[in-house]
């Protein structure tokens, strides 16, 4: 069978895997619908998680711009990974004793607001849909080139995807559903690795294997001397085209800080993250999750590097000097769907690689460098279809956490919270149905014309989320003295300032989009920094010139902090005359 | 709960949440971008350390971390009699 009859083999069996799943787990109340009865195990909720968060940018794109970053790549390996401390420390376990359903419903319950509910509401929609965005353009990348489209229409196939995955199944089953993706994702992410570890060092650890000496199998796919540390041996292949070492990196330090910053604290803003701490029984568990979640992801996250470099070296060596017309398969593959280009600007029929935008005649867009490894190291066609698989089931999860989010948050906290409150249940599911297909439509347009690489759109939306949620939820429990006036007008303030500079570099005026614009050396990848610090000031300063919140929540976030053991026995609130620090 | 010792708690939580940010900051920030370059002149195996830390290194620390955490508040728990069933 060749690569394209595996993937249709295993995109098939894993599509059915997770239909049979979710129907054995179905769901029969609201309650279920939304949180999975709160029966969740710390383990499968962690796993679930993960899945959740290993979306199309973690699977496709990361290894991608980590090989084309090195050192640099690092902003997303820890960006996407340093959130979970984050998470578990400041959020989870005091959410998840909060426990109702969605995130926009704390807000608006802690900040004793329906404007606060409102607000957080737009802010989950928006920053969902983007995330959505990359993880259909990711689909659209592994259909385009498996079934042969172009990308547009691949996109549009992927649309439909998700819309009949998670539309109509809801999150019924979903906890579990999560859990066969994750397996599936995790095999078809450490295969080629494992593969591609043991070809070139001979140790089948990718972890390992990456820090280790290219082996003689190696030496013979990479052109050189066998025994020589395999780092060293990428630093030189590179080094003979112009580009830097692997090992350094070029970016600024301050946008460094930036960028890796708001990717590990949009974390902490993600709704669609966050809710899945109140599927737990216990608030410990919530924070036991947490970790399992974070041991999980790693599994993946600590392979990508290994990945990238390996697939990295084999592509330059493989494809520099090489006559054109004798390309290899999976390249001229890849050029049907227009993300591998050859220009040949000496007219030489020779494919050259230069670090010399002038000079360089072969464009290999990041996001296939995953998908493409298997073909590029030779490896056998089912493992592409396993890889494609995975690459679909990563962006299947991650999108159908999102569209909950988007369905819950549009039926539940707008028109039923804020429009209709005695909404019907089968009209709720309605209305959450048909806000999740409207997303998904027009995230279907913004990943058709996107402003970056499938992990840059997204590291847009974490700047969104740590410029909104994040300092209103930590502050909702950290600070009694945070008001309702300083959440809505730092959420206001935040999203605003991270969204206009954005636009600004992306969209108006892309021309500027460089270090020499931008404000303090940071680019719109790391503003949501910035925009993070402008929500806290605004929050601080307007919630000290207004009136502290009502007694009840301020004894609401006091409740929080305890298990629930401690609610047992006498006096939960400090009597009067004592006043709260915090 | 009484006051007393919901304050103890308290106390309690915020210092290990000041020490679980102060180790995720030295890794994440520190050793992995502000110290990087001069990390990179010592070497873990085939790594250049300061390499190692932002790839490998900061990934594995937050995985400990977070599982450390889960282990201390246990106990805290435990201590203060409020452990969850």
């Amino acid at each position: 069978m060749d690569a394209r009859a595996w993937t249709w083999t295993f995109i098939a069996l894993s599509l059915a895997l997770y239909a049979a799943v979710g129907l054995w787990a179905r769901a029969r109340s609201v309650s279920a619908f939304y949180v999975a009865e709160r029966r969740v195990s710390p383990v499968l909720s962690g796993m679930a998680t993960a899945a959740d968060w290993i979306s199309a940018a973690s699977f496709i794109s990361m290894a991608g711009l980590i090989a084309s970053s090195g050192r640099d790549g690092s902003v997303y390996l820890i960006g996407w990974t340093g959130g979970y401390v984050l998470l578990a420390v400041l959020v989870a376990p005091y959410l998840r004793k909060y426990g109702k359903y969605t995130v926009p419903q704390f807000v608006g319950e802690r900040y004793y607001s329906k404007g606060a509910r409102a607000v957080a509401v737009g802010c989950a929609v928006f920053v969902s849909f983007t995330y959505v965005a990359g993880q259909l353009r990711g689909v659209g990348i592994v259909l385009s080139r498996f079934l042969g489209l172009p990308v547009e229409r691949a996109i549009l196939l992927g649309v439909a995807v998700v819309l009949l995955q998670a539309v109509l199944g809801g999150m019924k089953g979903a906890t579990h559903t999560q859990v066969a993706r994750y397996v599936v994702l995790v095999t078809a992410y450490l295969v080629p690795a494992i593969f591609l570890s043991f070809l070139l060092t001979g140790d089948p650890v990718p972890q390992l294997g990456f820090g280790g000496r290219v082996s003689d199998g190696g030496a013979a796919l990479l052109g050189a001397e066998p025994g020589r540390p395999f780092l060293e041996v990428l630093d030189g292949i590179g080094r003979e085209l112009g580009f830097g070492r692997y090992t350094g990196g070029t970016r600024s330090q301050v946008d460094l800080l930036a960028s890796t910053l708001a990717l590990m604290v949009g974390t902490v803003g993600l709704p669609h993250i966050i809710i899945r701490f109140f599927t737990v029984p216990k608030i410990r568990d919530a924070r036991a999750s947490a970790a399992w979640a974070l041991l999980f992801i790693a599994v993946l996250y600590t392979t990508a590097p290994a990945l990238a470099a390996f697939a990295r070296a084999t592509y330059l060596h493989a494809v520099d000097g090489r006559p054109y017309a004798s390309a290899p398969g999976w390249f001229t593959g890849w050029e049907r769907t227009g993300l591998a280009r050859f220009t040949d600007r000496n007219g030489d029929g020779i494919m050259s690689v230069s670090a010399d935008p002038a000079r360089n005649e072969v464009v290999v867009d990041p996001d296939i460098l995953v998908l493409a490894a298997p073909e590029i190291a030779r490896l056998p066609p089912w493992v592409t279809g396993l890889v494609a698989a995975g690459a679909l089931a990563a962006a299947l999860s991650t999108a159908t956490g999102l569209l909950l989010v988007i369905a819950a948050s549009i039926s539940r906290d707008l028109v039923k919270g804020l429009w209709i409150p005695r909404l019907s249940e089968r009209a709720e599911v309605a209305w959450a149905r048909g806000a999740a297909a409207v997303s998904v439509a027009v995230a279907g347009w913004l990943a058709v014309h996107p402003p970056g690489h499938v992990a840059e759109v997204v590291a847009l939306a974490f700047g969104l989320a740590a410029s909104s949620f994040f300092p209103v939820i930590v502050a909702g429990i950290f600070w009694r003295r945070a008001t309702k006036e300083g959440a809505i007008w730092g959420m206001i303030a935040g999203t605003a300032f991270t969204t206009l500079y954005v636009h600004w570099f992306k969209f108006a005026r892309p021309d500027l989009d460089g270090p020499a614009h931008w404000l303090l050396g940071i680019s719109p990848q790391g503003i949501g920094t910035v925009g993070m610090l402008v929500n806290f000031a605004v929050l601080v300063t307007v919630s000290l010139r207004t009136p502290a919140p009502p007694q009840a929540v301020q004894d609401l976030v006091a409740s929080l902090r305890y298990p629930r053991e401690a609610d047992r026995g006498p006096a939960r609130a400090p009597p009067p005359g004592v006043r709260a620090r915090w | 709960m009484d006051p007393a010792r919901q304050a103890a708690y308290w106390r309690s939580t915020l210092r290990t949440v000041a020490l679980v940010l102060a180790a995720w900051l030295a890794v994440s920030c520190g050793a992995a971008i502000l110290l990087a370059d001069a990390l990179d002149h010592a070497h873990l195996g085939g790594f250049p350390l300061g390499f190692w830390f932002g790839q490998q290194g900061a990934e594995l620390v937050f995985v400990l971390l977070v599982a450390a955490y889960v282990a201390v508040t246990n106990a805290r728990d435990r201590r203060h009699g409020v452990y969850e069933d």
